[in-house]
């Protein structure tokens, strides 16, 4: 897969260079950075949506029966970076792309740059929803440009501390609160003949959300040109702190997700797992056997006392450039993304962690879910959500950003260079990529 | 081979007289040593790609749980009931939409690996057996299309595709499977050393023209090859994924291979998914065995016949 991968990206760096101008935002003379006026079509209306996300035809069943006139098709394909972008870009492109598409945070800036996205901001409600979403979720969706909002949230994940707090009370082990307790708890952890965690190599996005945690940002835009920032105080922070537990071989490095991380996990030898809100899922289906003795913590902090969180992953419903009813898709992209029976079936039938603030209102997160002993657990991330660093901005070639210190993290786990050296590195890649692309950077 | 001397390499490669005590009817006398080193070697090349069949195989008689939690080589004491409850689920997960992606598969390999060794034995008869300006050229250039893989080609379709309005539609997959370089190849080689010039002269003097000549008469000869054409064309349409990738959206028109690419990406949020992915696989692989179980026979004999032209 990895093959095709470069050949298509190989293809995307042409065509960006293609588009002249493609610089983010404050470009008057760039297609797309003032909102157009988003007037309602006449007559019945036909949108297709381009998700990943299982059961959503279900959940937009509910739309079209209520809708006759603004009809919704649902698209499936494989997630985003999986081949859905690459596609989405080939059709704006060709003209001929879904209305909409689901796109992840950290992939939004690319369809932004490229100018793949509507700026729906002057159409019906949209500006008037900004409050109703958790406020990080919002500034993803538009940049922070006045006048400006390319998508709609959808989903989001705040992070937090899964642990096996059977193993931590039979041990007599603190559970730690502070990434200093934390690194205390993993020796003694490695006496037992464990691991504390997992150090995932390939999900650097994990490695962004440790980061963002700690206040760090890897990418900043002035509305000019970017500024790429990967080896920042923050980044220097975390990347040490990792390096000295992967130094001293405090925590493994296997694949994430992989079924040799599964059984890890599943034989008590993963004690704790710093992860998004639907790993919930992901752990009590793979690590069946544990049912019961797992429990979810605010995630360890930088200073005792702090409350800070980070996020992994989340995505937003976009309205692809070309659409001819933006407001229409719009006003479907709200609804798909605030309204409660959506919300839920989405939940049910998708597994979403809902981006809008009245999350904490559906039935689906209020009690206490079995496979940590009973505990409300997403009490605990509903407040990680609060904490999130609204500020924090993603580049615009992450898949990119992410191969090249995926790389280096590599390299550094089998002894060469350290996970800084990596950021360094991937620092480097992505200076010179934005540059290939003809996107500004500032030196 | 390691014993021989530094001067064989002088003598002619396999062409020069042997002694006669070594042409026994069995043929040149191998000693047991290269013999069973060729046997290990084949022995672990056929565990190196039998092992991922069997691991397939046995995980499929697994439940989601079960996968990580029990020897991985090895079935579980209730295998039987899960696999076919495992089929089961598979058959019906999303109202059967498993079922609807093998039937794509099937039209995309079966009509279009059909369509395409028409065509490919027809342009390689042609090349072969009529005289015409630019036939050499016209060869080269077919040729030429061997060398582009597949997957470099997808993105240019597409964006023709789209001003045609064509992209997920059926017809965006099975029309560039219609082509196969390799098949016009194959059909010329085997066309020029299996049908007879004196035989088209013989059709020709009786009347016959020059189309119901091909249908009638070559093709019978050139049998052998064209079921080679229709398995390699038949295999590599079934196993593409990246064209299907590139122009379908509507996963009720995808192929199987990019159906289970969808599903397995999906993992991470739906885990039931795991062990339909899994039993799913084994099921797309079991046209490709039958076919070529069914068509081995001609396969090797066509295959033969064109390496040694």
């Amino acid at each position: 897969m990895r093959a095709h991968y470069g050949k298509v990206t190989a293809a995307f760096a042409i065509s960006a260079l293609a588009l002249t101008g493609c610089s983010a935002g404050g470009d008057s003379s760039g297609g797309g950075a003032e909102a157009a006026p988003c007037e309602a079509s006449e007559g019945p209306v036909e949108l297709n949506f381009t998700t990943w996300v299982p059961g959503m035809d279900q959940v937009v069943e509910l739309w079209n029966e209520e809708n006759p006139d603004i009809q919704v098709t649902v698209q499936t394909g494989p997630n985003g970076n999986s081949g859905t972008y690459q596609n989405f870009f080939n059709q704006i492109q060709a003209g001929n792309a879904p209305d909409l598409g689901q796109i992840e945070y950290d992939a939004l800036p690319n369809f932004r740059v490229q100018d793949g996205l509507e700026n729906i901001a002057e159409c019906a409600g949209v500006t008037e929803a900004a409050d109703q979403f958790v406020d990080w979720t919002w500034g993803q969706t538009t940049f922070g440009e006045e006048g400006s909002v390319y998508a709609i949230p959808q989903d989001s994940g705040p992070m937090a501390m899964y642990y096996r707090a059977d193993l931590f009370e039979e041990a007599g082990i603190e559970v730690p609160t502070t990434w200093e307790e934390y690194a205390v708890a993993a020796e003694q952890i490695k006496a037992e003949g464990a691991y504390i965690t997992n150090f995932p190599k390939t999900d650097v996005n994990w490695f962004a959300g440790m980061v963002w945690q700690n206040g760090g940002q890897w990418f900043a835009n002035d509305g000019e040109s970017w500024d790429v920032n990967l080896t920042g105080p923050e980044s220097e922070e975390v990347a040490t702190y990792w390096q000295d537990l992967l130094s001293e071989d405090l925590v493994s490095t296997l694949p994430s997700f992989s079924d040799e991380w599964n059984a890890s996990f599943n034989e008590g030898q993963q004690w704790t797992w710093v992860s998004a809100v639907w790993g919930a899922t992901t752990l009590s289906d793979g690590a069946p056997d544990t049912a019961g003795k797992w429990a979810v913590a605010p995630m360890p902090q930088w200073e005792a006392g702090g409350e800070t969180a980070g996020n992994w992953g989340g995505s937003s419903t976009a309205v692809l450039k070309g659409s001819e009813h933006p407001a229409e898709a719009a006003q479907f992209a709200l609804w798909l993304n605030t309204d409660p029976e959506a919300l839920a079936l989405a939940n049910e039938l998708g597994g979403l962690y809902p981006a809008a603030k009245s999350a904490t209102e559906l039935e689906a997160f209020a009690g206490g879910v079995e496979f940590y002993d009973g505990q409300q657990i997403y009490d605990v991330f509903a407040e990680a959500s609060a904490n999130v660093d609204p500020n924090f901005t993603w580049g615009p070639t992450m898949t990119q950003t992410y191969t090249d210190v995926s790389d280096g993290f590599g390299a550094a786990i089998g002894g060469s260079g350290t996970l800084l050296d990596a950021l360094s590195e991937g620092q480097q890649q992505t200076v010179d990529a934005l540059t290939a692309q003809s996107i500004p950077v500032q030196e | 081979m390691t014993a021989a001397p530094a001067t064989a390499s002088k003598r002619p490669r396999g062409g020069g007289p042997r002694p006669p005590r070594e042409d026994t009817a069995r043929g040149p006398r191998q000693s047991i040593m290269s013999r069973s080193a060729a046997m290990l070697i084949m022995g672990v090349f056929t565990l190196y790609f039998l092992t991922p069949i069997w691991w397939l195989l046995t995980t499929s008689t697994k439940t989601g749980g079960e996968i990580t939690s029990t020897a991985p080589l090895w079935f579980t004491a209730n295998s039987f009931g899960t696999f076919f409850n495992n089929l089961g689920r598979l058959f019906t997960y999303n109202d059967g939409l498993f079922g609807r992606w093998l039937l794509n598969s099937a039209i995309y390999a079966g009509i279009g690996a059909l369509l395409g060794t028409v065509i490919a034995a027809m342009c390689g008869y042609a090349l072969a057996k009529y005289e015409f300006k630019g036939r050499e050229a016209i060869f080269n250039i077919v040729l030429s299309g061997v060398l582009v893989p597949a997957t470099a080609l997808a993105l240019p379709l597409f964006l023709i595709f789209s001003q045609a309005n064509l992209t997920n539609t059926m017809w965006a997959v099975f029309l560039p499977s219609l082509v196969s370089p390799f098949g016009v190849y194959l059909a010329r080689i085997y066309a020029a050393a299996s049908v007879p010039g004196e035989l088209l002269e013989a059709a020709r003097l009786d009347g016959s023209g020059e189309v119901r000549t091909f249908f009638t008469v070559s093709t019978r000869l050139m049998a052998p090859a064209l079921v080679t054409i229709f398995l390699f064309q038949f295999v590599a349409i079934w196993n593409n994924f990246f064209l299907p990738l590139i122009m379908l959206r509507d996963q009720v028109l995808f192929p199987v291979t990019l159906g289970l690419y969808a599903w397995n990406s999906q993992i991470s949020q739906i885990p039931e998914l795991r062990s339909l992915v899994l039993v799913g696989a084994l099921v797309s692989i079991v046209p490709l065995i039958i076919a070529f179980l069914a068509l081995q026979r001609f396969w090797s004999s066509g295959l033969g016949a064109g390496g040694v032209k």
